[in-house]
């Protein structure tokens, strides 16, 4: 064959491999997705991606698969850059065999897990796939557990986002529960361990797809998504802007960003209601105090009584985690414990400082929280913040009450800075029930018992309802007005930037999951 | 072994497999699905209703305040998940309300 066959050879093989199948493409249109292709040009940089491994083929020769040619094997891989930042991609592509998982499909997923994990680049997945590839037996079912194990392998050294754009359904969706940061559109995600068939079989329970894995139950009920969008496109962009507050891999910080002011026009004085029992939204203290009032949280849809999520100060990333007062009160319990661990242990193993805003009432009581293992879960906030050795601040805003106080990274679970507002109330409960308790024998004794259990109220409100005791104590080491919040946390993580703190060598450790 | 301390063994289809075990406590004792009934309000929390800020008959937007309900230390506003059209209030200012339990109805 003479050079230049040889060139026109490879650009027929290449559109080939590349073109999508009309009746396939078609059909993925019509459910509102885009192709797989499309999906990585609209992430990545433009003409940013490189593909490899186009050309590898299934080895299959059962159930007629040998007469079965899939370009590609059904999934895209390649490495390319998301605002310069560079990321190694794979696509599972729907219009190829219904995106099924076989070996040669596995193994290209595999080797870019690998490339990612030396070269230390974040790692992105397109899941859209019908499942195991139902002819290659046990081999699929390797090549599932062979990603699931970089998948764990990479947890801690490199970023890794999962973007469900379609079926991702039995053992595949454990690789997404693996990574760091799941993505669902609304009507196209949907992510289940066993379909609504198998269901109605076995306990005769009918219920839709979308009520039992759809996107927004994945974001709002189960916590297994950390990002909802309304469509593909709006999703990317939530793609990109989290990319920008990540670091490539663990060995290095998060690129810092020129320095915007937080928006002055907002006053920290205004947000926080004068009365200790009115609600507020604590986003907005996040956001007077962060740049550009920028703030990306993560998982909001889910267990909103506790607020996570990314934004820089001074131009360098920050893990927030506040106490929502609007919602539930701002209570911990299950599932806010389970989220706010979670959130710590990413920003711990990636070098992303902690600031916590606190004003919560305490742990939701209630037998449902306790029969739910509310002891266990809660164990994982006071784990995480514990195990961290990020440069850990703490704001302590408004009511710092028992349990609630120490697990908010208090000054006893290793905070390097803790400061308190004026209108900060620390103490082991309220003062209502505080009274009840240290007065029962008085108040009962009282000529007039209300009277006197009223007085003791305002005692124990004036003597422990103030952020003082803890700061005579050294518990707090700065009442701060709020206008200076913004000045001393820029100040605490500014000389916290080197922070080192070494910890007893061992393997690891064994929280309570 | 005595009755109370006969396990429960039943049969579970899996996989086009009828197995014979025992269940879980947990399991035996589930609840069947039911959908969630968006024309339906429930208490989120235990705790006391302080203020009901609509009224049968009202037709209330997305995000508007339906009525404040104390509980752990807070006024907790509860507003409507969508726009609705309020059919029928089941509670009154100062009663004490249990988690779960019925608020208010829309149509």
């Amino acid at each position: 064959m003479s050079l230049p066959k040889k060139m026109k050879d490879h650009a027929a093989k290449h559109a080939e491999a590349t073109e999508p199948h009309p009746a396939a493409a078609a059909k993925q249109a019509a459910q509102g997705k885009l192709q797989a292709r499309e999906r990585i040009t609209a992430i990545l940089d433009q003409d940013s991606f490189h593909e490899y491994d186009l050309f590898v083929e299934h080895k299959c020769s059962d159930f007629g698969m040998e007469k079965k040619q899939l370009p590609g094997d059904g999934v895209i891989t390649g490495t390319g850059t998301i605002l310069g930042h560079p990321v190694a991609i794979f696509a599972q592509d729907f219009t190829v065999a219904g995106g099924s998982l076989g070996l040669a499909h596995a193994r290209k997923i595999t080797k870019i897990m690998d490339h990612a994990i030396k070269l230390g680049i974040p790692l992105i997945g397109i899941n859209d796939s019908g499942g195991a590839r139902i002819q290659e037996g046990v081999n699929s079912l390797a090549g599932y557990g062979e990603i699931f194990y970089r998948n764990t392998l990479a947890s801690g050294v490199i970023p890794q986002l999962s973007i469900i754009l379609g079926p991702c359904a039995g053992g595949a969706v454990y690789s997404p529960a693996l990574t760091d940061f799941v993505f669902v559109v609304d009507k196209i995600s949907k992510m289940f361990i066993t379909g609504p068939e198998v269901i109605k079989t076995v306990l005769g329970e009918e219920i839709s797809m979308e009520d039992l894995g759809g996107a927004r139950v994945q974001a709002e009920l189960t916590g297994n998504a950390h990002f909802y969008a309304q469509s593909e496109a709006e999703c990317f962009e939530q793609v990109k802007r989290l990319v920008t507050y990540i670091p490539w891999n663990n060995r290095k910080k998060a690129d810092s960003f020129n320095v915007i002011p937080s928006r002055s026009e907002i006053s920290l004085e205004s947000i926080i209601p004068a009365e200790s029992n009115k609600p507020y939204d604590v986003r907005d203290v996040i956001r007077a105090v962060c740049d550009g009032s920028d703030f990306m949280e993560v998982q909001a849809l889910w267990a909103a009584n506790i607020v996570v999520g990314f934004a820089r100060m001074d131009g360098r990333t920050v893990g927030m985690i506040a106490n929502q007062p609007m919602v539930l009160a701002g209570v911990l319990d299950v599932d806010s414990s389970d989220k706010a661990a979670r959130f710590i242990r990413f920003c711990d193993a990636f070098n992303i400082p902690l600031v916590t805003f606190v004003d919560l009432p305490g742990y939701l009581p209630g037998i449902d929280q306790e029969h739910a293992g509310v002891i266990r879960h809660g164990a994982k906030l006071l784990y995480a913040y514990s195990e961290a050795t990020v440069p850990k601040i703490t704001v302590i805003l408004r009511k710092a009450y028992g349990g609630g106080y120490i697990a908010m990274c208090s000054r006893h679970l290793g905070a390097d800075f803790v400061f308190a507002w004026p209108c900060a109330e620390i103490a082991v409960m309220g003062p209502e029930g505080a009274a009840n308790i240290i007065f029962k024998g008085e108040i009962a004794a009282a000529a007039d018992p209300e009277a006197f259990r009223k007085e003791k109220v305002k005692e124990y409100t004036e003597k422990f309802a103030s952020p003082y005791v803890a700061a005579a104590n050294g518990h707090v080491d700065a009442v701060i007005s709020p206008h200076q919040t913004r000045d001393f946390l820029l100040h605490a993580l500014e000389i916290s930037e080197e922070k080192a703190e070494l910890r007893p060598a061992r393997k690891h450790g064994v929280p309570p999951f | 072994m005595t009755p109370a301390q006969k396990p429960l063994r039943q049969t579970i289809a899996l996989n086009d497999t009828v197995y014979e075990t025992t269940l879980t406590k947990k399991y035996a004792q589930r609840k069947p699905y039911a959908p969630k009934d968006p024309s339906r309000l429930t208490a989120i929390i235990p705790g006391l209703i302080l203020e009901l800020r609509v009224s049968p008959g009202d037709q209330v937007r997305s995000g508007h305040d339906l009525l404040v309900l104390e509980a752990m230390k807070m006024q907790n506003h509860i507003t409507a998940h969508d726009d609705v059209t309020v059919k029928a209030l089941h509670v009154a200012v100062g009663d004490t309300v249990t988690k779960g339990q019925l608020l208010m109805e829309f149509e």
